[in-house]
């Protein structure tokens, strides 16, 4: 669903929004208000409390079987011996069948314990993807602008790991470590109160020493995944334009920044690993110091006949497991802090609204009849100027009547992309208003706005998947023959038919093997299977050789009767079928007409259509 | 590249080792302090040990003696060990902390090098996504391998063995009963190892599926906005994501199910022990303390014993890790020039220009009953002369380009610089000869002024200013600070044409001697085309070209013309000989043959066909 996620306000009223924050997208951590994390964290994992419950009392019963064995020694030590002494086998018996029973059932409840965890572990992983992925999606595309798409993957790879990490194998540290923890305190407490307390009280300098890795190590983790972000952002940018890097042999001059960014990653890495070490040894000195100062008093007590022999035998063994599981819950936190760096930054990225809202209350198209010519696109009082204060478009009014085709040309800044974008909605206007028939394009859900309108943009990127699929993204339940009629229509059917495997020729990364002519006629085909109410070409033909863009055209001048069309070209030969022409320059429209009226005056379209003429030979 | 497919899995508890062992020319240079490391650990656990048995010397001596002196020095040395446990854990750490984050750190180098030093094929066929995750999520496994289960195998099978020592010199029947349980445990744990390696194989695969995925949405995002395809998108990524659920929840079982078995057959050989140790105390033939001493000593063994199945798990996760890191490291970097031996040492020929001689090329994956795409291309261009390759869309234009260049190897024949095999060059002589500028020009995250000289070794701001101006990508200046504006992808995005022309700028700079132009002008508008037009003229005098046209006006750039198609060339002339010869050429000229547009409506070749339009405006300065 495109909605924010739970704990993150909404408020979009349709009405013009203030501007948004300053997005210092290139900033690797975006702010998101205080506390996000732990509200991320617990929108997560509150849809599964009763799962967690189920794992927490599996936990506490494996637990509660696992630490009953120093109890069953001290039985065994101070009951069951003299039992035994006097014939009676009773006790022992008791031992035996207590222990076995012990240890089936802390085998069986681990079993079930790390199943069921990972059944919540597993499902918070899910939802969080989907989130992240789901909420880039959902970012306008300013946002992917400046966030860069090294980040992003980052986001929904690296700092999920992290999670996961702290889920599978942090929580239950946690877990078990404070389930311990009490266990053993309280039964301390049970065999000698006195033993008990100072359990207790050697909690306190642990309890400090942990405060203090915490801090410490928030500061590492929180460097530390950036530095990584640092490494992935170059090496995807890397990966990504290997020809011009081996090109230009890039090389070395590659490595060599690569290793810078590995390398501070590696520095900060190794503080992190330092920072373990100490609290290691930390915790182990006040451990083993407590151990032999309690042992000490034991011994004492049992030496002065206060304390019975058994009772120390079992606080013993207990105190050397009471201990242990420090190390785990240095373990854990380490996770936490790893995976609270990486959600601050999910969080952050979550926290970002789209700067292109969807609306509360959408608003329908009205209905579009079977033969009816598009839509009508009115840009009312539109002005647009981006978020540094630069005006790209001063304020204009301008009216696109249903079923006609328009055409944009202008020098590159000109503004038409602004303008066009505008139209599809990849932008919202800073003043004035977008209306499709009507309906103010604010007003309008995605899935509505994306029948009314489309733009087949310059960069004809393809996805991993069969042709077919590539055309399919048009309209996914197209089937293969209306598939194939927008290719045919669009002159691109010859040369996918012959393909390897025709339609469903997988065209793997980037579209390596179909060259960028054949892709765009793709997006072409795309687009005319979308079949929208209006549908917006941006300089589309460019890497068409002519025949290509002939037949692009020709199919466009039947495609296009009847459909209301904006078409951004570069090449004037796409303007001859158009019903009109905008000219801009500096934001403006400076020449409206026909294209005949335009070429006969003496307006800079006249002119540009006289250099092209001449260019055309 | 789901190499998961062919490894037969009886192999398997085998190459585990094997594959770990691959990563030692990694290790070698930490190897002393690494096994100095497990040395300290080892000595270690041996104090964690100790200390049941200096307990068992304090409640059998002092204790039950009533010896309160006896007491004090049994805490002291109780207190003494533990500090020293303390302390030898803390030196384990500090020893392999930095070290391994360097081994981490060197194994991502070597993997960055090496990936940008493999044929384009290779990255044609591996998302960039798979390439990143075993960069990343992989390396860091194999670090925690290095840190942990590798070292703690040695200490907790050291541990164990002589924890059993202990206990069999203690009691050899109360320790036989403990030992009992451990042969069950090594089948049950190679029996896992074997089912567990191959789920985590699958899961790896999937995470570098999904991060694919996740690549596609960010790098589509405009496609995927255009088209209102955010849902169905999410539900691709959501299909995916769900796999790798039910694959972690399969892993998870198997896990679940080892960890059951290793908490509960040695807690049963503990409760046996107990049982017959309490008889034997109650027979006197056994003391308290020892009784005491030896469960402890039992429970000490307790974590060594259980940690084997994680640690197990996570060697496995790391050999399949290794395994995908070796996967790509293994793959055959590009020839570094003087490959083949039956490539001539030709001795140069001044001035002899590009030529192609037979050549053909077929994609390495490519079916074998796929025609190749290129076929037999002969095509001499001159010194000095510039060369239009013209050709219907999808003709091989463009991989003819990326062969010189040797960004593709030829699969036949050979391409000659000046007489000299392009083969017998090394690819950074070559690259350096060989100026190209990409159809779809892809800058990097850098400023404008860096992206251009990325051209030339050692240019200045004269250089830059040049090509700025060949380019007409005078635009540069008014970037917020300059030709310094960061640009790319971490910096500002430029529109199509303005990258466009900073990658000619980038081509053009070095005033290289060969230079290969893919469509260089397709995005610019009909004014910028001309006056960049212009300005390249000058540049094309002076270098020997290869210029992919789509339009005839670029096409007037070049001296002659050279028409691919099927494969081969099958014409070369001038355009205005052309256009009378060649059937095929005039259609991709004028759009259709059967239009008004004879050659007799087409201007001369000769004739001056760059007129600006207005020329008052965005004139170069030079």
């Amino acid at each position: 669903m495109t909605t924010a996620p739970t704990g993150l306000p909404v408020e979009e009223d349709g009405r013009p929004e203030p501007p948004p924050p300053e997005v210092p997208a290139d900033q690797d951590t975006l702010p998101a208000p205080p506390g996000a994390s732990r509200a991320l964290l617990g929108s997560l994992l509150s849809p599964r409390r009763g799962r967690v419950l189920v794992a927490a009392v599996l936990l506490l019963l494996q637990q509660g079987a696992v630490q009953a064995g120093p109890l069953l020694v001290a039985f065994a030590i101070d009951r069951a011996v003299p039992a035994l002494r006097s014939g009676v086998y009773g006790p022992l018996a008791a031992v035996a069948a207590g222990y076995a029973l012990c240890a089936l059932a802390s085998g069986g409840l681990q079993y079930a314990f790390v199943r069921s965890s990972a059944r919540v572990s597993q499902d918070v992983l899910l939802d969080l993807r989907d989130r992240i992925f789901r909420h880039a999606q959902v970012l306008s595309l300013d946002f992917h602008e400046q966030y860069t798409s090294g980040r992003l993957i980052s986001r929904a790879t690296t700092d999920v790991e992290s999670l996961r990490e702290l889920l599978n194998e942090g929580l239950e540290e946690l877990l078990a470590v404070c389930l311990s923890i009490v266990y053993i305190t309280g039964l301390l407490f049970y065999l000698d109160w006195g033993l008990g307390a100072a359990a207790l009280v050697s909690f306190v300098p642990l309890q400090r020493m942990v405060r203090s890795f915490q801090r410490r190590s928030a500061r590492v983790y929180s460097k530390r995944s950036t530095a990584i972000a640092a490494v992935i952002v170059k090496f995807t940018e890397t990966m990504n334009g290997i020809r011009p890097v081996q090109a230009f042999r890039r090389e070395r001059a590659n490595d060599a920044h690569f290793d810078e960014l590995n390398g501070r990653h590696e520095r900060v890495n190794g503080d992190a690993i330092l920072e373990m070490a100490r609290y290691v040894v930390s915790s182990r000195l006040i451990a083993n110091t407590a151990v032999a100062a309690i042992v000490l008093w034991g011994a004492y007590r049992v030496a002065s006949g206060g304390l019975a022999l058994g009772v120390l035998a079992a606080a013993v063994l207990y105190l050397r497991r009471l201990y242990d599981p420090i190390d785990r819950l240095g373990m854990f936190l380490n996770s936490y802090q790893s995976a609270a760096a990486s959600l601050e930054k999910i969080a952050g990225l979550l926290a970002q609204r789209p700067s292109v809202p969807e609306p509360a209350c959408p608003r329908p198209l009205p209905p579009r009849p079977a033969r009816a010519p598009g839509r009508e696109v009115v840009f009312e009082g539109v002005s647009f100027a981006y978020r540094t204060g630069a005006e790209v478009l001063p304020r204009f009014d301008l009216t696109l009547p249903a079923g006609r085709t328009t055409a944009v040309v202008g020098t590159t800044g000109a503004g038409k992309s602004t303008l066009v974008k505008v139209l599809a909605r990849f932008y919202d206007p800073t003043g004035g208003r977008v209306l499709l028939d009507g309906v103010d394009l604010r007003d309008l859900a995605t899935s509505e706005l994306r029948r009314g309108v489309v733009m087949v943009t310059q960069e004809a990127f393809l996805f991993s998947g069969t042709v077919a699929e590539n055309i399919s993204i048009g309209r996914p339940d197209a089937t293969r023959d209306e598939i194939e009629a927008a290719a045919k229509a669009i002159g691109a059917h010859d040369f996918i038919a012959a393909l390897p495997d025709g339609y469903d020729t997988d065209v793997r990364k980037r579209g390596g093997r179909i060259s960028a002519g054949q892709r765009q006629l793709v997006a072409f085909a795309r687009a005319l299977l979308a079949d929208p109410g209006v549908l917006i070409l941006d300089e589309a033909t460019s890497s068409l050789d002519i025949p290509g863009e002939r037949a692009v055209q020709r199919a466009m001048d039947t495609v296009l009767q009847g459909r209301t069309a904006v078409v951004i070209a570069h090449r004037l030969s796409t303007v001859e079928i158009a019903d009109r022409v905008l000219v801009m320059s500096d934001g403006r429209i400076v020449e409206d007409g026909t294209p005949q009226e335009l070429v006969a005056g003496s307006g800079r379209f006249a002119r540009l259509h006289q250099a092209w003429r001449d260019s055309l030979v | 590249m789901s190499a998961s497919a062919d490894s037969p899995s009886q192999e398997r508890p085998r190459s585990v080792v094997r594959s770990l062992l691959r990563l030692w020319p990694y290790v070698r240079p930490v190897r002393v302090r690494l096994f100095t490391a497990a040395f300290v650990a080892v000595i270690a656990s041996c104090l964690s040990l100790v200390i049941p048995l200096v307990l068992k010397w304090l409640v059998d001596g002092p204790v039950a003696g009533r010896d309160p002196g006896g007491v004090w020095l049994g805490g002291a040395l109780l207190l003494g060990l533990g500090v020293l446990e303390a302390v030898l854990f803390g030196f384990r750490r500090w020893l392999v902390a930095r070290p391994l984050a360097g081994v981490e750190a060197a194994m991502r180098s070597a993997f960055y090098r090496r990936l940008q030093r493999l044929p384009v094929s290779f990255h044609d066929r591996w998302p960039s996504g798979q390439l990143l995750s075993r960069a990343t999520t992989d390396l860091q496994l194999v670090r925690m391998f290095l840190a942990f289960p590798l070292t703690f195998l040695l200490v907790n099978g050291t541990t164990i063995a002589v924890g059993f020592v202990i206990l069999l010199l203690q009691d050899w029947l109360l320790g036989l009963v403990l030992l009992a349980p451990v042969i069950p445990l090594v089948v049950l744990c190679s029996l896992f190892e074997t089912k567990y390696s191959k789920v985590a194989r699958t899961a790896q695969d999937q995470v570098g599926d999904l991060t694919t995925v996740v690549e596609e949405g960010v790098l589509g995002i405009r496609i995927i906005k255009g088209f209102g395809r955010n849902r169905s998108q999410a539900r691709a990524f959501a299909t995916l994501s769900r796999s790798l659920r039910s694959t972690e929840l399969r892993k998870a079982r198997l896990l679940a199910g080892l960890w059951a078995l290793i908490m509960a057959l040695p807690e049963l050989a503990i409760g046996a022990a107990l049982v017959l140790g309490t008889l034997q105390v109650a027979d006197g033939t056994l003391s308290a303390g020892t009784l005491v001493a030896f469960l402890s000593t039992a429970l000490a063994l307790r974590w060594p014993v259980e940690s084997i199945g994680f640690l197990i798990a996570m060697s496995n996760d790391s050999a399949t890790a290794t395994d995908r890191f070796f996967e790509v490291m293994d793959e055959p970097e590009a020839a570094q020039g003087d490959a083949r031996a039956s490539a001539p040492r030709t001795e140069s020929v001044r001035e002899d220009g590009l030529r192609f001689e037979g050549v053909e090329f077929a994609y390495p994956d490519s079916p074998a009953d796929v025609p190749p795409v290129l076929r037999g291309v002969d095509l001499h261009i001159r010194h000095g002369e510039t060369l239009a390759l013209v050709g219907a869309t999808g003709s091989g234009k463009t991989t003819l380009t990326a062969l010189v260049p040797r960004l593709h190897e030829t699969t036949r024949g050979r391409i000659t610089l000046d007489g000299a095999d392009i083969t017998g060059l090394t690819r950074a002589r070559l690259r350096e000869l060989v100026a190209v500028a990409f159809e779809e020009p892809t800058l990097f995250s850098a400023t404008a002024a860096e992206n251009v000289l990325m051209g030339m070794e050692g240019g200045g701001p004269a250089e830059l200013d040049r090509a700025l101006g060949v380019a007409q990508a005078g635009f540069v200046r008014n970037l917020p600070a300059g030709a310094a504006t960061e640009v790319g992808e971490q910096g500002l995005s430029l529109s199509g044409g303005q990258r466009q022309r900073l990658a000619l700028a980038r081509a053009v700079v070095g005033g290289p001697r060969f230079l290969v132009l893919d469509d260089p002008l397709s995005a610019l508008d009909v004014h910028t085309e001309a006056l960049v037009e212009a300005a390249l003229r000058e540049v094309l005098a002076t270098t020997t070209a290869l210029v992919v046209a789509h339009r005839p006006s670029t096409v007037l750039l070049a001296d002659r013309v050279a028409l691919l198609s099927g494969g081969r060339i099958s014409a070369v002339g001038t355009h205005h000989e052309l256009l009378h010869t060649s059937a095929e050429y005039r259609t991709l000229m004028s759009g259709s043959p059967q239009e008004g547009h004879g050659p007799s409506a087409l201007l001369p070749a000769d004739a001056p066909t760059v007129r600006p339009a207005h020329g008052h405006e965005g004139r170069p300065a030079r």
